[in-house]
């Protein structure tokens, strides 16, 4: 394992927003998690890279309690998520995740999507609710797919209406997993524009991607992921110098 | 004042479980022979044999078996044409399955994907040689889970004979209890026999449609 | 020996007729309401969690599925008087039809909602949804919609299937028939009208249901498209 250049956090002032600590997990007799350690600052954007099988979206997915861990800690918005007693809720209050395959819910319009959970979970009352969805439409650029039905945006369009429905509960960090490996190279952009926009505006997230040109910009730290360990750590230009040889080879083949 | 239940009873009442299976068989073997046709004449290129077809699946769907009983027996009875509750079962059931089974087999044909039409079509085989022998073999094997699974109904539906007298299952439970008076008790050992036929049928209707959407279908 | 069909006498009594129609679409629509509230409890305890939920579930539905109806109606029928109850014919019908229609209904509704992939569940446990909202929102809805047309095909099965309680004299269309019939000495002609009726009966439930169909699932209505 090498890490290099770690970056210096600011001195204590703000605990990480989340924090992996010797985390272990196995699927079986399959070792998914062999000790995963990393930690992401408020304000930062992580990106967690690494081969098919390296765990990089169990990983991502401990975070939001969709997978118990074995072993090691796991600490988010001050909350110790490998704790059995956790309120699930109110973690999921704080913790925004959106997919691979967006899985929006077809029964309902957008605007019903989004308005769903504020209105269900934070009682928001309706009116309220719906001009907060509104609002995060516009802020992912579909604001006139209010009353429209999943299945007749595209895929580019969907995703972008599910990360509005994540941001419509103001999460304190958002997950990204592979969020545009299922859609066609052409859909992929206006994605990733409003991923980046939202890392502007401050937001913390973690993301799991293949898309090495968007990481390289929009990451302050690279976590490199190799069998189950975290191989390689560092800012955004361990990509284009690389200490280990995996890693070398990883970003060589541009997987 | 009813005596306790003995042997003789049961013996009566596995007899008219016997006759629960006989009308059974004879339900699916006039059903299933008439309702081949009617799932014939619902693909068939002919216009009118589709039409007539389609009524008359329709019209016995639409209607409870329980009413074409009657007619069959009481409604046949009334214009002069006398028949045994046997015969009335056997053909109510047999118009009833027919129709059911029909609609299934259509469906099972329907399900043979088309390009083994158009490959057998590319072969130069007649319509007739096109469906013997490409499709009616895929489809019967699509057909055998719905088919397994539509012999529980029937037996089922056996017990409705026993209103226009004939004594299968149900109708020896109230014969019995007419001596006996111990219906609750009685009813609830019919259960468990039909239960003992219905049950192992509807476990392997379901096992053969796993393996069925297990096995890969066959590419053209 | 010529064939003559007297169809007045068994239409002149078209109030009869009527009355025992509209008791058949009465039961049918208890057992259905009913039915369908057993159907989805049904479902959802099929679906987990409890292992002993499970497996009563289980036995009822397999109980039911298993053995006739009319059987069900003479156990249900004998059942309640044993037990001291006083019931009318109508509520022992009823009865025995919800417990008949929950039945199949479990089964029909276990297939719909276990056909909700498992991301949508994942996407709303993700937005803070508790368990019983989940159900609701992202489970039972859509599953309905999925399996709405076996629905609609059963819930029609057990109103010809209500025919059977003229077993227990329930005063339903069958039993008006049986009693027509008996008066009039034209059993061809009555069971031909009744069957007729049975037919429009169904095409109109099918129709009530297709409109109810439209109310529940905007979705459908407005795209047309299945879910």
């Amino acid at each position: 394992m090498n890490i290099s250049a770690i970056q210096s956090a600011p001195a204590a002032a703000t605990a990480p927003v989340v924090a992996m600590r010797g985390v272990h997990k196995s699927f079986g007799p399959l070792k998914v998690l062999d000790g995963v350690s990393f930690e992401v600052a408020r304000g930062e954007v992580t990106v967690l890279i690494g081969r098919s099988g390296s765990g990089k979206s169990t990983a991502l997915r401990c975070i939001d309690r969709f997978e118990t861990i074995d072993g090691g800690e796991i600490e988010v918005c001050g909350r110790r998520v490998d704790d059995a007693r956790l309120d699930l809720r109110a973690l999921r209050l704080d913790v925004g995740i959106v997919f691979q395959s967006y899985n929006l819910f077809p029964h309902l319009t957008i605007e019903e999507n989004i308005t769903l959970a504020p209105h269900a979970v934070k009682g928001v009352p309706k009116a309220e609710a719906r001009a907060l969805a509104a609002k995060v439409l516009a802020q992912v650029g579909l604001e006139e797919k209010l009353h429209a039905y999943p299945e007749q945006l595209s895929g580019g369009q969907q995703q972008r209406a599910a990360i509005a429905r994540s941001l419509a509960m103001q999460p304190k960090v958002m997950l990204f997993d592979e969020v545009t490996s299922a859609l066609d190279p052409e859909l992929t952009g206006e994605v990733l524009k409003v991923i980046e926009a939202l890392a502007a505006d401050g937001m913390t997230m973690v993301m799991v991607t293949h898309e090495m040109g968007f990481a390289r910009g929009i990451a302050d730290q690279v976590v490199f992921m190799h069998k189950g360990k975290v191989h390689e750590a560092g800012p955004a230009d361990i990509l284009s110098s690389p200490s280990t040889p995996e890693l070398a080879q990883f970003v060589g083949t541009g997987l | 004042m009813g005596g306790a239940l003995n042997l003789n009873h049961l013996l009566f009442l596995g007899h008219g479980a016997l006759w629960t299976i006989g009308l059974s068989v004879i339900a699916l073997v006039g059903g299933g022979l008439a309702g081949f046709l009617v799932a014939l004449g619902r693909v068939s290129p002919s216009r009118t044999l589709r039409l007539l077809a389609a009524t008359y699946v329709q019209l016995i769907q639409g209607t409870p078996l329980l009413v074409i009983m009657f007619l069959s027996f009481f409604g046949l009875a009334a214009i002069g044409f006398n028949i045994s509750p046997l015969a009335a079962a056997g053909a109510s059931m047999t118009i009833f399955v027919a129709a059911y089974l029909g609609e299934i087999w259509r469906g099972c044909i329907e399900a043979v994907p088309r390009p083994q039409w158009e490959a057998a079509e590319g072969l130069a085989l007649s319509r007739t040689q096109r469906m013997v022998k490409v499709i009616l073999p895929q489809a019967i094997r699509i057909a055998t889970p719905p088919t397994v699974g539509f012999m529980v109904q029937i037996i089922k539906n056996t017990s409705l004979a026993s209103v226009v007298g004939f004594v299968e299952l149900t109708r020896s439970g109230q014969i019995i209890n007419n001596s006996m008076f111990e219906p609750f008790l009685i009813y609830s050992i019919i259960a468990v026999v039909y239960f003992s036929l219905c049950y192992p049928l509807s476990r392997l209707s379901r096992r053969l449609e796993r393996t069925a959407l297990q096995k890969k279908p066959a590419l053209a | 020996m010529g064939l003559e069909l007297d169809f007045s006498v068994v239409l002149d009594r078209w109030r009869s007729l009527l009355d025992g129609a509209a008791l058949t679409l009465e039961l049918a629509f208890i057992a259905v309401v009913c039915g369908a509230v057993i159907g989805v409890f049904g479902a959802i305890g099929r679906r987990g969690g409890n292992p002993l939920v499970e497996r009563l579930c289980g036995a009822y539905v397999e109980g039911i599925r298993n053995t006739p109806l009319l059987v069900q109606i003479f156990l249900v029928y004998f059942g309640l008087s044993s037990l001291g109850l006083k019931c009318s014919a109508f509520t022992v019908a009823a009865v025995a039809l919800t417990i008949n229609v929950g039945a199949y209904t479990t089964e029909i509704m276990r297939a719909g909602f276990d056909s909700i992939v498992k991301g949508q569940i994942e996407a709303a446990e993700g937005l803070g949804l508790s368990k019983a909202q989940i159900y609701w929102h992202v489970i039972i809805w859509p599953g309905i919609e999925r399996v709405y047309p076996a629905l609609t095909s059963q819930f029609v099965l057990l109103m010809l299937a209500s025919s059977v309680t003229s077993q227990i004299s329930a005063e339903e269309l069958t039993a008006v028939a049986n009693y027509i019939q008996s008066e009039t000495y034209r059993s061809f002609e009555t069971y031909i009208v009744v069957a007729l009726i049975y037919l429009a009966l169904s095409f109109v439930m099918r129709f009530g249901f297709w409109l109810l169909g439209l109310a529940l699932f905007p979705r459908r209505r407005r795209l047309g498209t299945p879910l």
